[in-house]
């Protein structure tokens, strides 16, 4: 099995309309050749999943320059001007979502679980529109999972099999949004050679991997 | 005051004197962040930093920051001897778990039934909320680290918030430039007044209803 492939083939399968997960925070661990190639593609109407809207011209920014997503959820997009332009003209759908809740919403998917309860959101916004479920007294919010159709992947290493290693505070979202996809593509820094990574020392199984191509 | 300190380093000296040795701490984006260069000597604490690691330390020397390694305000950061790094969810299940022992978050506003309003100015900044509503809930304490006056001069310190919450009834201690204020379940207790201020001046620049004890000392800030 090789999963190793070119950027213009792992991308083929991004159609227009698609829900697609980018891993990275404020653009560290985000895959950047992968989203260059999707815009390149010039889909539209993506619903995109992501910590925050990146910056202006760089990580998930670059599909908000290029008009690319309809609806954005994030918990924060505070750091892309474009972004704010945007979603004052009511042009983007922005889902603000808490940090904590996105991260274990889209784990969710990927995990077979059927929603979470959480604390963070009671008594604010956040609670508006969803069912409240008290547990030992104390009130959680239902929160159901995020699934995507596409994750974007940065790893720092990356075997034939797609077994994966990140790298510092790039890892972050990037290991939940490869289990919570129908098709992962990964963009690693270093290729090796099945056997090459320690077996105790691979984070995410390259069973949940499609595709990868070198950084 | 033996020496002239600004208002923001006499905040955050004072907050730096709230933690034990041992515990794991979360600070927030702005005047937050320099609560670590202040932490007594004798009492390590554990920076956790929301995307991703434990053992945070300082900013690196120019030329020598690791694209791979900032802290949740998108600045260059390292990480300490016997620190390490985890996924969104671990990071976040540490905090919604209630094992971060204590947060210092900014705030627009902060009444004093302890209600957070620090994450959107409805129709003039709408950032989103990033962990801020998961910190306020999961933290075993909320340190709110303000100006207590606005720039128009009316009090951050309200009898009740009017922007949109982050969280409802998180805050447990407020440290501002002009006192120290806890929330507790019979209201808001004055317990420290800043150096050169009365009591009364403290109260005539609050909106919120203090609880006033017999004695109110002097806020540490040495």
């Amino acid at each position: 099995m090789n999963k190793i492939t070119t950027l213009k083939d792992a991308v083929a399968r991004i159609e227009s309309g698609m829900t697609v997960m980018i891993g990275g925070f404020m653009t560290v661990g985000t895959p950047e050749a992968l989203v260059d190639a999707v815009v390149e593609k010039r889909v539209t109407d993506l619903t995109v999943v992501c910590n925050d809207a990146g910056v202006p011209g760089k990580g998930a920014g670059k599909l908000i320059r290029n008009d690319m997503a309809s609806c954005f959820y994030a918990s924060h997009v505070g750091l892309n001007p474009e972004f704010g332009k945007l979603m004052a003209e009511e042009k983007i759908d922005a889902v603000l979502v808490p940090q904590g809740t996105l991260a274990e919403r889209i784990r969710a998917a990927g995990v077979g679980l059927g929603g979470i309860l959480t604390p963070t959101g009671v008594g604010t916004h956040v609670e508006e529109g969803k069912e409240k479920i008290t547990v030992d007294g104390r009130e959680f919010l239902l929160e159901p999972p995020i699934k995507g159709d596409v994750a974007l992947i940065k790893a720092f290493k990356a075997d034939r099999q797609g077994n994966l290693v990140f790298r510092k505070s790039a890892q972050n979202f990037n290991p939940l949004m490869a289990m919570a996809c129908d098709y992962v593509i990964v963009e690693a820094e270093f290729l090796e050679d099945v056997g090459a990574i320690d077996p105790d020392h691979v984070m995410l199984p390259g069973i949940f991997v499609d595709a990868v191509v070198g950084g | 005051m033996a020496e002239k300190i600004s208002k923001r380093e006499m905040i955050v000296k004072r907050i730096a004197r709230e933690f034990k040795d041992g515990d794991v701490v979360n600070l927030g984006i702005g005047m937050p962040t320099m609560v670590a260069d202040h932490v007594p000597a004798d009492v390590e604490i554990f920076l956790q930093s929301e995307n991703g690691f434990i053992g945070m330390g300082p900013c690196p020397p120019e030329g020598q920051e690791d694209p791979d390694l900032i802290n949740a305000g998108n600045k260059p950061v390292t990480i300490k001897q016997g620190g390490c790094f985890f996924d969104s969810a671990t990071s976040f299940g540490i905090i919604r778990g209630g094992h971060v022992d204590a947060t210092v978050l900014g705030t627009l506003e902060v009444d004093q039934e302890g209600n957070i309003a620090n994450y959107i100015i409805p129709g003039k900044m709408v950032p989103g909320m990033g962990g801020a509503m998961d910190l306020c809930t999961g933290a075993k304490r909320v340190i709110i680290a303000t100006d207590h006056v606005n720039k128009n001069g009316s009090s951050k310190i309200l009898k009740r918030c009017t922007l949109p919450l982050t969280a409802v009834g998180q805050a447990n201690l407020i440290v501002t430039d002009m006192a120290v204020m806890e929330v507790t379940d019979a209201g808001l207790v004055l317990k420290e007044v800043a150096p050169g201020l009365t009591v009364d001046d403290v109260v005539a620049h609050t909106d919120a209803d203090l609880i006033i004890p017999d004695e109110v000392p002097v806020m540490q800030v040495c």
